[in-house]
């Protein structure tokens, strides 16, 4: 390799979905214009999410900062990485199905999302006020296409526009914030805010509180946070049920991942100033998420709250503001990309010939008629309550543990309360599958769960169950090495 | 030096008062216009404060390129102005008090950089050096692509994203359109392009003599 | 001559005297010459088609142009009951004016430019690029439909061609290391004719090492002037006199007036960047005595005549060939030969 190129080994995995982009791009626009076209690249790109995975795996760790220190690559960057390129892929899998049916399968969708990855890639390991804007600018301005990309319908369309309309506001107070924060320390790296955040008084600065406090704002609009979470449920509902797929997991593990390391490594010198406003977030959110969830009908839109609740939870963690605390927000994360997953392949598959339902009551039954989704769905909804011993359980332990350690009784009890009336609603669901009376008629069954669905369906299913299980692996079972992963990641952040 | 002073004090006032023509102009295409106007005295401020290349750049992207579209929309768009500031005063209040905050940020902002210098640690701040011997265009050149390279292609990437979306959402192939193919049209050579047909003369139905040979053939 | 500082009264007063004067010459020089090019025009064209062209005011036509001229600017202006008055105004002068402030930068002799500023040759580009302002405005403010269809037109075909002037230029400054008008033209003192042991000559100049790029350039001058054969804003067949149908007198006769400015600023920029502006064809005794700003003009004149010609032979082009030609052949063409460019100076041979 040219000496460059080892210079910049920790920019690998993104350097190879950006080309492998790009090469598809060139590919798919020379090529005539089929659905088979299509299929081919969107596992062209797998491939290269697969390649880009397996580099990042490979890539020795070590303090590595790149460019002046705006690209930082770290045990914690590489943890996120991985969530985000694992949750793309499975998204991309999903997708080639349901675009066929919807008529709107186009090469492009796997060329976006490439390049949202890289994007989000770039997030994670963003150092640098710059760095952060331009990979989350990147990230987003992929997303809103992709939330659009079922041109002809509608609410698609309203999707994309909502989103695109809500996210530029977000990035203009993001913007905005990051202009005080550089006005009032001088410093656009993070590092060097940090040495300023650090010294005596800058708990009253109040420029650059606001600066903060409007970068927070920016950032818990990516994360839809209670209260900057009005697009998520219409997003959730209008975008393709694939993208909706995508939208549930990998751009919340990166933007979380941006929100601690802001967090984190930048103020971490004035933690009080920030901490109450994470603490007010994750209350907001968990509580909205699980009351506003329990009227809902359309399954994507339950989904939507669904997601708003797990970010408060995850919140909860980053309020520990401790490296337990990172823990649990990286257990958590991993664990929620799988139920995700799973809860999205169920729902794509929710399919009669006549088309696409997304009522949850169009569930009823589902325990007879197909028993393999009935089961997924329940696995990943009791999983998503909390329910041990299934993953979902570990995640909520960790963070409220850490919630604990860092004397946020109250946090944690709001949480654990959140949580129990947030089973009520996940539980409906699986109620409905197995009591409720199926309609009958061949025209009210679902069709065959396609095979790429039920990979998906059946990997989550199997790792809800068995991954925190005693389950030996080559020393210990998954969740102990994802648990030993998290920990030198959090760890590696306070370095 | 008062040159400059005059100079700066022109295209300020003309760039504050066409700025308050932009958004108090009845018609939208006067509106963009003074945009426009109020672009170009931003450049000349440029140059007065020896940006040049950014006061040219300025002027190519933002009047000669973007502005040119804008004025295209506004020109093609129907959109009634008097409809939208129907509901001006209603909001008007929010507006101003929402300003007036931004306002008094940038001025409180200001004002501590000027009244207490001492407030930042020393080292962080420091104005940008002014490159010696070399024009503000070299020295930009310089460090967009040495230090400033994740940056710029990152920014790059965006506008990737950008256009291959501008084409995803927008772009239509209408089946029956018929569309120009310069290489077939230039590939056609006299066999493939020509029929010579021998007309006999004094017939009744020639065409249907001669289209019967064609078959025939 | 002029001040070095503005200390003293004395030195305000010559440096404001010295820059309108030559402003002043300037311009007048510049117009005379505008006027012959122009009555050129018309003849080159008369020839080809075997025709005398304008030949009675004056000898051989010499003084058409300021028949011309007279006749526009004692008819009466009329401005169309519809129209936004000050707009429709407007439109015909920024034209012209643009089109002449152009000529603050370009250097007619070794050094010889009203203002010689470093970003020059974006200036110059800029300052085209401003061009479409006029006819938009123009065409809008008529408040009639021809002339709203040709400023549509030319909008989008304006903003086509500036995409890939600008990398036509940009490839040239590459070669030449400066955005300085007088550097780029003695940057053309060495080339490809001094490397193998000739005196300087026509050969160093860049339309031999870059002569894609120069086909390219000329091309695209005559798409951003509305030139034949891409006169499409005001293709008479079509749309009247486009975005002018509602102009007449002294205003049509700006807006004449900037068009062939501006064609006579893109013939001097295509021989500032291409024809080594005010350099000597071959730097020998006879030649090299005649003065830089001679044989600019000379030079100015040689491509004019090749924009007349093109005017003269070349059939107009429909719309979506015009877009074609911008977007899918010169664009891709002119990116390639900036990486090409860049990748040789970088890692080939010194051909600098």
């Amino acid at each position: 390799m040219p000496r460059y190129l080892v210079e910049l080994a920790p920019l690998h995995s993104e350097l190879i979905l950006i080309i492998g982009a790009m090469v598809l791009l060139l590919w798919g626009a020379f090529r005539p214009e089929t659905e088979r076209q299509a299929d081919i690249i969107s596992w062209a790109a797998i491939g290269v999410l697969a390649l880009a995975g397996i580099v990042l795996a490979r890539q020795p760790l070590g303090n590595n900062t790149l460019f002046d220190g705006s690209f930082r690559f770290d045990a914690f960057a590489r943890y996120v990485k991985m969530i985000v390129i694992i949750s793309s892929a499975g998204a991309l899998l999903l997708a080639p199905n349901d675009a066929r049916r919807g008529k709107y399968l186009k090469f492009e969708y796997a060329v976006l999302l490439l390049l949202a990855t890289a994007g989000m890639l770039m997030m994670i390991s963003a150092n640098d006020l710059i760095s952060l804007y331009l990979s989350l600018e990147l990230q987003s301005l992929a997303l809103y296409v992709l939330a659009a990309f079922k041109r002809d319908d509608v609410r698609s369309s309203e999707a994309g526009l909502k989103y695109f309309v809500l996210g530029a506001l977000s990035s203009g107070m993001l913007l905005y914030g990051a202009s005080l924060v550089y006005g009032f320390t001088g410093a656009t790296n993070f590092n060097d805010i940090a040495a300023v955040a650090l010294t005596k008084g800058a708990g009253q600065n109040i420029g650059l509180i606001f600066g903060l406090v409007f970068l927070m704002v920016g950032l818990a609009f990516k994360i839809s946070a209670v209260p900057f979470h009005m697009w998520t449920p219409d997003v959730y509902e209008g975008a393709p049920t694939p993208v909706t797929a995508l939208f549930a997991a990998a751009p919340k593990a990166a933007a979380f991942a941006l929100l601690t390391r802001v967090m984190i490594t930048a103020f971490g010198g004035i933690k009080p100033q920030w901490q109450q406003i994470i603490i007010f977030l994750s209350i907001a959110s968990m509580v909205l998420g699980a009351v506003a969830a329990i009227g809902q009908t359309n399954v994507k839109r339950l989904l939507a709250y669904s997601s708003i609740g797990n970010m408060g939870f995850v919140l909860v963690g980053l309020a520990a503001a401790s490296p337990e605390g990172i823990e649990g927000v990286l257990i958590y994360l991993a664990t929620y990309l799988v139920m995700t997953l799973g809860a999205f392949a169920v729902v794509l598959c929710m399919r009669r010939r006549s088309g696409p339902v997304e009522e949850i009551a169009d569930l009823a039954g589902l325990a007879t008629t197909n028993p393999g989704m009935a089961a997924t769905m329940a696995i990943m909804m009791f999983s998503l309550a909390g329910i041990p011993p299934l993953a979902g359980f570990w995640g909520k332990y960790y963070v409220f543990l850490a919630a604990v350690k860092a004397d946020l009784w109250p946090l944690a009890i709001i949480g654990v309360v959140a949580s129990v009336v947030g089973a009520f609603y996940y539980i409906r669901i699986v109620i409905v599958m197995y009591v409720n009376d199926a309609k009958s008629g061949a025209e009210n069954r679902f069709m065959r769960v396609p095979l790429r669905e039920s990979t998906v369906m059946a990997l989550a299913c199997l790792i809800t169950l068995l991954g925190f299980l005693p389950f030996p692996l080559r020393n210990g079972s998954l969740g102990d090495w994802i648990i030993a992963t998290a920990s030198a990641a959090a760890r590696s952040l306070f370095g | 030096m008062t040159l400059a002073a005059a100079f700066f004090y022109l295209f300020a006032a003309i760039t504050v008062a066409s700025a308050f023509k932009v958004i108090s102009a009845k018609n939208p295409v006067h509106a963009v216009l003074y945009l426009i106007l109020a672009f170009f005295n931003a450049a000349g401020l440029f140059v007065l404060l020896g940006a040049e290349f950014l006061a040219m750049i300025l002027v190519v992207v933002y009047v000669g390129a973007v502005a040119v579209l804008f004025l295209f929309v506004v020109m093609m768009l129907d959109v009634d102005f008097a409809q939208l500031r129907a509901g001006f005063m209603k909001n008007a209040t929010l507006g101003f008090t929402v300003g007036m905050i931004v306002l008094a940020e940038i001025v409180f902002f200001v004002a501590t950089q000027f009244l207490k210098p001492g407030a930042l640690p020393a080292g962080l701040v420091r104005a940008a050096p002014i490159p010696q011997g070399i024009t503000n265009t070299e020295a930009l050149g310089r460090v967009l692509y040495t230090k400033y390279v994740y940056f710029f292609q990152g920014a790059g990437l965006i506008l990737l994203v950008a256009m291959i979306g501008a084409i995803v959402l927008t772009l239509r192939h209408k089946p029956n359109v018929r569309r120009q193919n310069i290489s077939e049209q230039n590939a056609r050579t006299k066999s493939t392009a020509m029929d010579v047909i021998k007309v006999p003369s004094g017939g009744y139905n020639i065409p249907d003599k001669a289209a019967a040979k064609v078959a025939a053939e | 001559m002029y001040p070095k500082t503005l200390d003293t009264w004395w030195d305000w007063g010559l440096w404001l005297a010295l820059t309108v004067g030559l402003s002043l010459l300037l311009l007048v020089v510049l117009l005379v010459i505008v006027a012959f090019l122009l009555l050129m025009d018309r003849k080159v064209w008369a020839a080809v088609q075997m025709r005398r062209g304008p030949n009675v005011v004056g000898p051989f036509g010499l003084l058409q142009s300021f028949a011309d001229l007279l006749k526009f600017v004692l008819k009466e202006p009329l401005i169309p009951a519809g129209a936004d008055k000050g707009v429709f105004l407007l439109a015909p002068l920024v034209t012209a004016i643009l089109a002449l402030a152009a000529w603050a930068v370009i250097p007619v002799g070794n050094g010889m430019a009203m203002a010689n500023i470093n970003v020059g040759i974006l200036y110059l580009f800029a300052i085209s690029s401003l061009g479409v302002y006029g006819i938009i405005m123009g065409g809008w403010a008529s408040n009639s439909k021809y002339p709203f269809l040709g400023a549509l037109r030319s909008a989008a075909q304006m903003v086509s061609y500036e995409v890939s002037i600008g990398f036509v230029i940009i490839t040239v400054l590459l070669c030449a290391g400066s955005l300085n008008l007088n550097d780029i033209i003695k940057a053309q003192q060495v080339g490809i004719g001094t490397r193998v042991g000739l005196p300087a000559s026509f050969l160093d100049w860049y339309w031999l090492p870059l002569f894609p790029m120069f086909v390219v350039f000329f091309i695209s001058a005559l798409a951003e002037t509305n030139r034949p054969p891409f006169d499409l804003v005001e293709a008479e067949s079509e749309l009247v006199a486009g975005f002018m149908v509602e102009y007449g007198s002294t205003p049509y006769l700006l807006f004449m007036l900037g068009e062939y400015v501006a064609i006579v600023t893109m013939c001097a920029m295509t021989s500032i960047l291409f024809l080594g502006g005010w350099l000597p064809p071959l730097d020998i005794a006879p030649l090299n005595w005649i003065p830089g700003p001679l044989w600019f003009l000379l030079k100015i004149t040689f491509v004019f005549f090749m924009f007349a010609m093109v005017k003269a032979m070349v059939p107009r082009y429909r719309y979506d060939q015009l877009m074609r030609l911008g977007w899918k052949i010169f664009l891709p063409l002119s990116l390639v030969m900036v990486v090409v460019v860049a990748g040789l100076l970088q890692f080939g041979p010194q051909v600098r």
